[in-house]
């Protein structure tokens, strides 16, 4: 009897593993800056290039940044869910306009819509590297402190809207 | 005439490479030691690439941090140190051990010991069973011995047609 249920158990253990293997997203790399301060920068809008931007201009509001391109091609499906939540007004969204030329990403803003409360041009990446963003589009959850809370990698989407970055905006806005 | 010709073909490839002129630093000791710490670095854009060798355009940007980092004195632990707050132990080839990579640098070694523990434990029982099956009485080895004495010939001949 020993001879077949050892086996098997090896195999159910294995598959086991295989099974949550495989259903990982090893592009998702786990954010070390969750739970540390935003980092801090100063960059010009993106309308209006004479103004500067910086988080500490939030302090006091629950937000979102949003790292959005012209070039991004998962931006395009999460733009309608960008654009329904900026109509609800539960929480301002930011847009950090990451390695994209000026012209491109207004023409952009145009055509689908503009859902942040403003954004600023990162050209360079730099501000990019500071936030340890590594693919477009990132999305982080920063609290009244300047904390940040969440860090959405890849599209928002209606799911993961619902299920995580609501929720949490809510329990934030209540602190 | 045609020789100036073969001259300026010949040119032709250098001008194609002039573009990436801009990435080098002026610096070729800085530009090394760049290189040499952007091996042990992991591109997060392409996962099984180093910093070094990707061609991604956030390995560049990386790279050009790295290079800055180092223009303004920085040391090599203090760049690592600042990518890993970024990016997680993630940009490392060499995780560092610590209590979520135990499982990782120790995991090889207890398999390894759980194995050899299976292994001894199967080859101890196999001799036990090995042993109970040729255990033989003194009187099976006397009656042997007579055997071997009374038919020496036969014995080597049966050796003989066995071979």
């Amino acid at each position: 009897m020993m001879r077949f249920i050892l086996p098997f158990v090896v195999f159910v253990v294995l598959a086991g593993f295989l099974f949550v293997g495989l259903n990982l997203n090893p592009r998702e790399v786990p954010s070390p800056l969750v739970g540390k301060p935003a980092p801090i920068f100063s960059l010009p809008q993106l309308h209006e290039p004479s103004k500067q931007f910086s988080p500490q201009d939030m302090k006091g509001q629950v937000w979102l940044l949003n790292v959005w391109a012209s070039w991004c091609v998962s931006c395009r499906e999460e733009h309608p869910v960008l654009m329904e939540l900026s109509r609800q007004k539960i929480v301002p969204i930011y847009g950090l306009d990451y390695k994209d030329k000026q012209a491109d990403a207004e023409l952009w803003l145009k055509k689908g819509g503009d859902p942040y409360t403003l954004s600023v041009a990162d050209v360079e990446g730099r501000i990019g590297i500071d936030y340890g963003v590594y693919g477009v589009p990132e999305t982080y959850v920063i609290d009244k402190q300047g904390i940040i809370q969440y860090k959405q990698i890849g599209p928002v989407t209606p799911d993961n809207l619902r299920e995580k970055i609501l929720p949490l905006v809510a329990e934030l806005q209540a602190k | 005439m045609r020789n100036l010709l073969i001259v300026l073909f010949c040119l032709l490839p250098s001008l194609s490479f002039a573009g990436e002129a801009k990435d080098m630093a002026e610096d070729p000791v800085l530009e090394k030691r760049m290189i040499g710490l952007a091996d042990k670095l992991r591109c997060l854009v392409c996962q099984n690439e180093s910093l070094a060798s990707s061609h991604a355009e956030l390995a560049e940007d990386l790279r050009r941090e790295v290079r800055e980092q180092m223009q303004k004195g920085m040391s090599d632990q203090e760049i690592i140190d600042y990518l890993v707050s970024r990016y997680g132990d993630f940009v490392l080839y060499d995780p560092p051990v610590k209590k979520t990579t135990l499982l990782l640098w120790y995991g090889p070694f207890a398999l390894l010991l759980i194995g050899s523990g299976v292994l001894v434990y199967q080859l101890r029982k196999r001799k036990d069973a090995v042993a109970d099956e040729v255990a033989i009485t003194d009187a099976d080895s006397q009656r042997a011995a007579a055997l071997l004495r009374e038919t020496p010939e036969q014995t080597s001949q049966a050796k003989d047609s066995q071979a």
